[in-house]
C-alpha cells in the first residue's frame, strides 16, 4: 500500500505491506535510525514519536494507520545545528548515560512542555511513566526536563504566547 | 516482531465498514486504536486474514449526553476522558478509571470501546462499565441493537458480538439525583496490568442507595458483576456493617487464580478491601454532588 506522511516536517512517501508497523517503516525505509526498537511489546516507550503532537509507542502503530498524518522523530527535534530546548537540558543536566531510552524522554518531555510549560515534578514523572531508562537514571531525565522548561519560559516574555 | 499478513481496510463510512464486515466478518478483526490489537497480532495470538481499521470513522470520538445517557463514541480514547473535566465532575469514576490505564502514551491511542470489545478480564473498563450499568450500541448492515454490558462477557477475549457488528458507541445511564462511584486499582507498577481493581457506583434516595454497581477486575475467566454484592446494598443505607457485608460477598463472587502477581487468597482479600474502600469513596461523593 502506498503511505505518505510528513515526517520532520517533509512529506514522505512509501509502499509497504498493511503490517509493517511504524517503526520499522521509519528505520527501515527512511533510515531514521534514532527512534529505537526496545522491548517491541508496548512496553518500555523507546520507540516513541509524536503522532500529530502526542506521544505515541510506534512498536503498536501500522504505517498505513499514519497515512496523512504527521510525524516527528528525535530527527526533527533540533533546527540544523541549534539543539531544541529539550536537547539542551538533557546535554547541560546529563540526562542521559546510555543514551537509548533518550530519544523517547526528549520528545515525551517536547510534547509535555508543549501544552503544559511549567510542569511540576509529579507531572513529569507521570508524563514519563510509560518511558522505562534501564540505566534508572530518572532523576537527571526529570532535572533535563525542567531546565528545558526553565529555557522556554526564559525565552517567551511574561504574559507571552508560546 | 511483526504481524503474520493480513488485508487491511480503512473505510471513510459506517456503511462501507459494515458492508465490509458482511462480506468477511467471519475472518476480520476490527481495529480502533489498536493498543491491544497490535500486540496480539504480533505475537501471532490473532492471524485475522482482514484488519478493518475503523480508525477513520467520522464522528465517532464524541463524548454526548443526551435524554439522561452520556454516550462515549467507539474512537474516543483514555486520554480524552482522563482529562475531561465535565466528566470528572458528574462520573468521576470514568476520570479515575482512564487515570491508570496502562501507560500516557497507550492512552493516546487506546479507545474505551475497544478494551471493553477486546474483553480481556484484566481490562478495566469492562468492570467499570459493569458498575454504571452501561450498554453498547452494536451495528451491522441489517440493523442496530443495544446489548447489556452485563452478559456481554463470555469468556476471556469472547463477547456476545456478532462478526458482521461493530459497536459505534457505549451508553451510559447518568443518574438525576445522588450518585457517586471509585476504581480501586492495585499494580504493580505502571503500564501492568491489574493485580487486582473493582470499579463501584451507587446512587442514592436520601441516604438510602437505590441502585449499586460493582464490577471486579482479574479476579476470573472474565470481569465480573459481583450481583450478591450489589443486591445487598439496594435499600439500605450505607453503614460500616451493609458495606462489610457487601465486600464480603462481593470477595466469594471472584474467582480468581494464584500467579506472579498474587495467591487466590491475596486477590480475594484484596477485592474485600476494595469493595469497603470504594463504598466509602463513593458514598462521599454522592453526598457531595447537589441533587
Amino acid at each position: 500500500m502506498k503511505v505518505t506522511m510528513q515526517v520532520n516536517g517533509a512529506e514522505r512517501t512509501g509502499d509497504v505491506e498493511p503490517r509493517v508497523l511504524l517503526v520499522d517503516f521509519l528505520r527501515t525505509n527512511l533510515a531514521l535510525t534514532g527512534t529505537h526498537v526496545g522491548c517491541d511489546t508496548t512496553s518500555c516507550g523507546a520507540c516513541t514519536v509524536l503522532l500529530d503532537g502526542e506521544p505515541v509507542k510506534s512498536c503498536t502503530l501500522l504505517a498505513v494507520q499514519v497515512d496523512g498524518r504527521e510525524i516527528k522523530t528525535v530527527e526533527g527535534l533540533a533546527q540544523g545545528a541549534t539543539l531544541s530546548p529539550l536537547q539542551i537540558g538533557f546535554h547541560e543536566e546529563h540526562g542521559l548515560q546510555c543514551g537509548f531510552c533518550t530519544p523517547g524522554m526528549m520528545l515525551v518531555g517536547t510534547a509535555l512542555l508543549e501544552h503544559n510549560p511549567n510542569p511540576t515534578d509529579e507531572q513529569i514523572r507521570w508524563a514519563i511513566s510509560g518511558n522505562i531508562c534501564r540505566c534508572t537514571g530518572y532523576m537527571n531525565i526529570v532535572k533535563a526536563i525542567q531546565h528545558a522548561a526553565r529555557l522556554q519560559q526564559a525565552a517567551v516574555p511574561a504574559g507571552g504566547v508560546k | 516482531m511483526f504481524p503474520a499478513a493480513f488485508d487491511y481496510r480503512a473505510p471513510a463510512t459506517l456503511d462501507e465498514a459494515l458492508g465490509v464486515l458482511k462480506e468477511r466478518g467471519d475472518d476480520a478483526k476490527v481495529m480502533a486504536g489498536g493498543q491491544s490489537l497490535i500486540p496480539l497480532l504480533k505475537l501471532r495470538f490473532a492471524q485475522p486474514a482482514l484488519v478493518l481499521d475503523i480508525g477513520r470513522l467520522p464522528a465517532m470520538n464524541q463524548i454526548a449526553r443526551s435524554d439522561g445517557h452520556l454516550s462515549i463514541g467507539a474512537l474516543v480514547r483514555h486520554v480524552d476522558v482522563e482529562h475531561d473535566l465535565e466528566l470528572a465532575k458528574q462520573t468521576p469514576i470514568l476520570g479515575e478509571a482512564a487515570h491508570w490505564i496502562a501507560d500516557p502514551l497507550v492512552r493516546n491511542r487506546g479507545t474505551v470501546v475497544g478494551s471493553v470489545c477486546h474483553a480481556d478480564p484484566a481490562g478495566d473498563w469492562g468492570s467499570v462499565m459493569l458498575a454504571l450499568g452501561a450498554e453498547l450500541v452494536a451495528r451491522s448492515a441489517s440493523g442496530e441493537r443495544v446489548i447489556p454490558v452485563a452478559g456481554f462477557f463470555q469468556d476471556p477475549f469472547t463477547t456476545t458480538l456478532k462478526p458482521d457488528e461493530i459497536v459505534t458507541a457505549i451508553r451510559i445511564p447518568i443518574s438525576s439525583g445522588r450518585a457517586g462511584g471509585a476504581y480501586n486499582k492495585l499494580e504493580r507498577k505502571v503500564g501492568d496490568f491489574a493485580t487486582v481493581a473493582v470499579a463501584v457506583q451507587v446512587e442514592m434516595d436520601g441516604r438510602k442507595v437505590t441502585r449499586a454497581g460493582i464490577g471486579l477486575t482479574s479476579v476470573g475467566p472474565t470481569n465480573i458483576k459481583a450481583t450478591q454484592a450489589e443486591k445487598a446494598l439496594v435499600g439500605r443505607e450505607l453503614t460500616d456493617e451493609t458495606i462489610r457485608e457487601a465486600a464480603r460477598l462481593a470477595a466469594e463472587a471472584a474467582n480468581p487464580k494464584d500467579d506472579i502477581r498474587g495467591s487466590a487468597a491475596y486477590k480475594k482479600d484484596v477485592v474485600r478491601v476494595f469493595v469497603q474502600r470504594g463504598l466509602h469513596t463513593a458514598l462521599g461523593r454522592a453526598q457531595e454532588v447537589k441533587a
